[in-house]
């Protein structure tokens, strides 16, 4: 018999060597990719389980762990969230991570590489790991201006500092508690989830940095600075403005919005034309420049380009290959352009900063878990998009709008506002969106920002000054008030 | 492993009785200081459950302290005076594995009520107590065997008799009003308060069967009729024997719904007239019959066709039919190599961790490393068994001790296995690990039994008698 016992020995010993190797597959080599299989609950509670770093705005923190008695050991705790949650983004057991808690996500929890001596610290000491802190460059207060300026209107608000591309404010409305997403209670997570997904507003939606919409009338600063940068015209350029202009190929004309011829002899210069809006103007201004320059003119501001604040942010777009009716539609923001509100201030604050435009970013700085400042981020120039002398021209034709144009609403007393009002028709029977660009002070520009209204009804220009422009106004004072 | 257990026995043949001191009192000792090796392993493993989880060591740590070391130590004295020679490895691999589970039970005990204590529900008991408790009875029949049963060769004497107890065994949970259904199978007998799965008791009594039916029938079984591809095949009315046993399989798969048990009993009848008769040709029509049986399950039931399924495509069912395999593959990932440390894993996401699944547990808490040494563990029991297998002198306990390590063998790769979806996941629990009464009881019997055979077969031969080589064989 013993024969046949060394035999099953044999086979015995091979179903153990198979149960060894086996193991070792599930456990070293497949471990990756397990882990990251969906539904894979505990690589969330193993986040959950250290103290993740705080997102803050100067030195408040917006978003931080505090300890939790639950499954999980810490809770994540967001201050204002409706207001922030554009930035912030949420982080849900349930949903995952976006905004800056994704992007950032390394630094947050302490796994990034720069933090490889931190770890090794934590190891030795055996302290509870803790990860590192991310500074916003938002301003609390130009924040809490534009969330609360946009009140109960859908729409958009981005502000940026001209001078380094910081985002100074990023609004959405209508918004969500991303509190109410970080809850441990997971089945009313999923409910709160479920609930905003479907709102026809789409409050999840990050309007600033997600969502492109025809830029209207605001677009004509692009049409000015191609007109300028072009060499043959000049803030006093005469240009022909009536009432409507038929469009070239075309039956249909354009009229202007009031309906009126923009000035005597339907002549109006360019200032005058910018000031009052004059859409005749500027479709010819369009026709004349050429697709060409509209378009290198539009990238130069950062059109066409997907900026990573370092959330992603959706491409801004002016149509290519289109038809001479197409670009006179174009010069005025319609027809195809479209932008994000962050790109419109981009478009103020290039023409702020001396023409330069500058790369748009919401990280100020990285810090370690003791608050150490580890990274700060380095302004970053993108495009020249304008001459200096024509950034300065372009820059009192926009004050010019605020003091004597449509853009009234953005007056300051004692400050040089410059401004564009906007109204994009979006197609019949659907809302128009109303729009505010401004830029303050003229000289030396401190903020340039961009304010968009979509459920502006059936609005005219006047909307763009009559609701957009306070709130312009009011992220304008709160930036301007900080340093007074 | 078979050349490690050649090289034994020719020195055992080589060895004369004058010096064989060394097999016996220093043998109990290696036994003593790995027996309190692994109680140290068992109460480290038990504080820092504790330690990670509660912050502080268990109240009531002296106690256990003093509970393990009586139970085991007992055993080990039990051993020292009445199984002398008996293999000195047996005692602590088992002893280690209890623990280990009375440890992950423990571990999980602490989960529940932290769970429970959170969500302002009732404290759930303490599963480890009860654990414990068995461990207490399975160490008493231990000393019973270790004391009653003194020559294994008398086992013989009943083997009908534990035929009929074996398969009344199987059939109880059938009898209406006794068996309970836990997961789909039928394999719990429910008296009172008092429940136990009889397979695991049938087991043992099965196995005695096997070796005293197959020792007396061995020599006909082994008669070839036929030769087909250079194997001797049996003659056809001697077929009788398997077909019952298969049959008997198929039984236990269709009434019972238990997939692991048939499988376990089937192959471990097939091995024992493999061995008994050397042939080889039994193992063939062991392989076809089961194939055929496998094929039947398959086509005649969703949820042996649903296990097959999950097993090959693991991830399309990990919310619903495959979610228990998928929550250990999850813990397995996230044990890693090294492990997550005593109650810093997250076993308590994966349904029946203390039972079916108490491996996943152990392999994300200790690792890739500590699962390879929890089945070297098993890897050693089961050499032992057939080291004592071949030493035995009598073709009886010879087949005795093979059964025994060739059922630990199956269960230990059918439930691992299972959970690590090496093969498709059948219920049955994990030897000495898993939290059961019933189960432990009879595993700690049949280390026992092991014990005394393989005391017996270690005994230096009484002066004058002849060493036979290859005796009994």
């Amino acid at each position: 018999m013993n024969h046949a016992i060394r035999r099953m020995g044999v086979v015995i010993l091979v179903l153990m060597l198979a149960l060894l190797i086996n193991i070792n597959v599930q456990q070293v080599l497949l471990a990756e990719q397990t882990r990251d299989r969906p539904g894979n609950q505990r690589t969330v509670l193993q986040e959950y389980s250290r103290e993740r770093g705080p997102i803050m705005i100067g030195t408040d923190p917006v978003a931080k762990s505090v300890p939790s008695s639950g499954q999980y050991k810490f809770k994540r705790e967001y201050t204002d969230g409706p207001q922030n949650v554009p930035a912030t983004g949420f982080y849900s057991a349930l949903y995952g991570a976006t905004g800056i808690e994704r992007t950032e996500n390394g630094v947050l929890a302490g796994t990034g590489d720069m933090f490889l001596m931190s770890r090794i610290q934590q190891l030795i000491t055996g302290r509870q790991a803790k990860g590192g802190a991310v500074q916003l460059t938002l301003n609390g207060q130009a924040q809490q201006a534009a969330y609360n300026g946009l009140g109960s209107s859908v729409g958009s608000v981005t502000a940026i500092e001209p001078s380094t591309g910081a985002i100074l404010a990023l609004a959405s409305s209508p918004s969500f508690d991303p509190n109410k997403l970080a809850s441990h209670n997971l089945s009313e997570v999923q409910k709160y989830y479920e609930k905003i997904s479907a709102d026809p507003n789409k409050p999840m939606l990050n309007r600033p940095l997600a969502q492109t919409i025809p830029p209207g009338s605001t677009f004509k600063l692009v049409t000015t600075a191609a007109a300028l940068e072009s060499g043959e015209y000049t803030p006093s350029s005469s240009l022909p403005g009536p009432a409507s202009m038929r469009l070239p190929e075309s039956d249909s004309r354009l009229p202007n919005w009031n309906g009126q011829a923009c000035g005597s002899n339907n002549k109006v210069t360019l200032t005058e034309a910018l000031a009052i809006s004059c859409n005749t103007a500027f479709a010819y201004l369009g026709m004349e420049l050429g697709n060409d320059a509209l378009n290198a003119q539009a990238e130069k501001f950062g059109f066409g380009n997907s900026f990573a604040v370092p959330m992603q942010a959706a491409t801004s777009r002016y149509p290519t290959g289109i038809d001479r009716a197409q670009q006179a539609m174009s010069a005025i923001g319609q027809f195809d352009v479209q932008a994000t509100t962050m790109q419109m201030a981009q478009v103020g604050a290039a023409i702020g900063n001396g023409g330069v435009t500058m790369s748009p970013y919401l990280v100020k700085s990285v810090l370690g878990p003791d608050l150490q400042v580890m990274k700060t981020t380095a302004p970053n120039q993108y495009a020249r998009a304008l001459s200096n002398e024509h950034a300065t021209q372009e820059m009192a034709m926009m004050v010019n709008v605020v003091n004597n144009g449509t853009g009234s609403n953005a007056r300051i007393p004692g400050v040089a506002v410059g401004g564009k009002t906007g109204t994009a028709e979006t197609g019949k029977g659907r809302p128009n969106i109303a729009w505010f660009v401004a830029v303050a002070p003229a000289v030396n520009p401190r903020v340039a920002v961009a304010v968009a209204i979509e459920n502006a009804g059936g609005a005219n220009e006047v909307s763009g000054n009559g609701l957009a422009a306070p709130i312009a106004r009011e992220v304008i004072q709160a930036i301007l008030q900080r340093s007074n | 492993m078979s050349t490690a257990v050649s090289a034994s026995s020719s020195t055992k043949a080589s060895t004369s009785s004058a010096d064989n001191s060394w097999m016996t009192g220093n043998r109990r000792n290696v036994e003593l200081v790995l027996l309190i090796f692994a109680g140290l392993i068992g109460l480290y493993a038990y504080a820092n459950v504790d330690l990670a989880l509660r912050g502080s060591l268990p109240v009531n740590l002296l106690a256990v302290i003093a509970v393990v070391t009586v139970l085991f130590g007992s055993a080990h004295i039990a051993v020292r005076i009445w199984a002398p020679d008996a293999d000195p490895l047996l005692l602590p691999a088992a002893t280690l594995l209890n623990l280990l589970g009375l440890a992950m039970i423990h571990r999980l005990d602490v989960a529940a009520s932290i769970a429970a204590a959170r969500n302002d529900s009732p404290q759930p008991s303490a599963d480890v107590a009860a654990q414990l408790t068995w461990a207490g009875v399975a160490i008493v029949l231990f000393i019973g065997i270790i004391l009653v049963v003194q020559d294994h060769r008398r086992l013989q004497r009943y083997t009908y008799t534990c035929m009929v107890a074996g398969v009344v065994l199987l059939l109880l949970p059938l009898v209406p009003g006794l068996g309970t259904t836990v997961n789909g199978a039928n394999l719990w007998v429910r008296l009172g308060p008092l429940s136990f799965q009889p397979s695991e008791l049938a087991k043992i009594l099965l196995t005695i069967f096997f070796a005293g039916y197959l020792v007396v029938h061995r020599n006909s079984l082994a008669l070839v009729h036929k030769k087909f591809l250079g194997i001797g095949f049996p003659r056809g009315r001697d077929l009788g024997p398997i077909l019952v046993a298969w049959l008997l399989s198929l039984a236990i798969l269709v009434f019972q719904r238990d997939l692991g048990t048939a499988l376990m009993f089937f192959g471990l009848f097939v091995t024992l007239l493999y061995v008994a008769t050397q042939r080889r040709s039994w193992l063939v029509i062991g392989a076809a019959l089961f194939a055929f049986g496998a094929l039947l399950g398959y086509l005649a039931f969703g949820h042996v066709r649903i296990r097959f399924e999950v097993w090959l495509d693991t991830w399309s069912y990990a919310n619903d039919q495959g979610y228990q395999i998928a929550q250990s593959l999850f813990g397995l990932a996230n044990g890693g190599l090294l492990g997550t440390g005593w109650g810093q894993g997250y076993p308590q996401m994966v349904p029946f961790a203390k039972t079916d699944f108490i491996t996943a547990a152990l392999g994300e808490e200790l690792g890739v490393t500590g699962f390879m040494a929890i089945i070297v563990l098993y890897g050693i029991i089961i050499e032992r068994g057939l080291r004592t297998a071949l030493a035995c002198r009598d073709p009886f306990g010879k087949l005795l001790a093979v059964g025994f390590s060739t059922v630990l063998a199956l269960q230990v790769f059918v439930v691992i296995g299972g959970v690590t979806r090496l093969i498709p996941l059948t219920g049955l629990t994990t030897p000495f690990l898993s939290y059961g009464g019933s189960a432990l009881v009879a595993n700690w019997m049949m280390i026992a039994l092991l014990l005394r055979i393989s005391d017996r077969a270690r005994k230096p031969l009484p002066a004058g008698a002849e060493y036979v080589k290859g005796a009994g064989a």
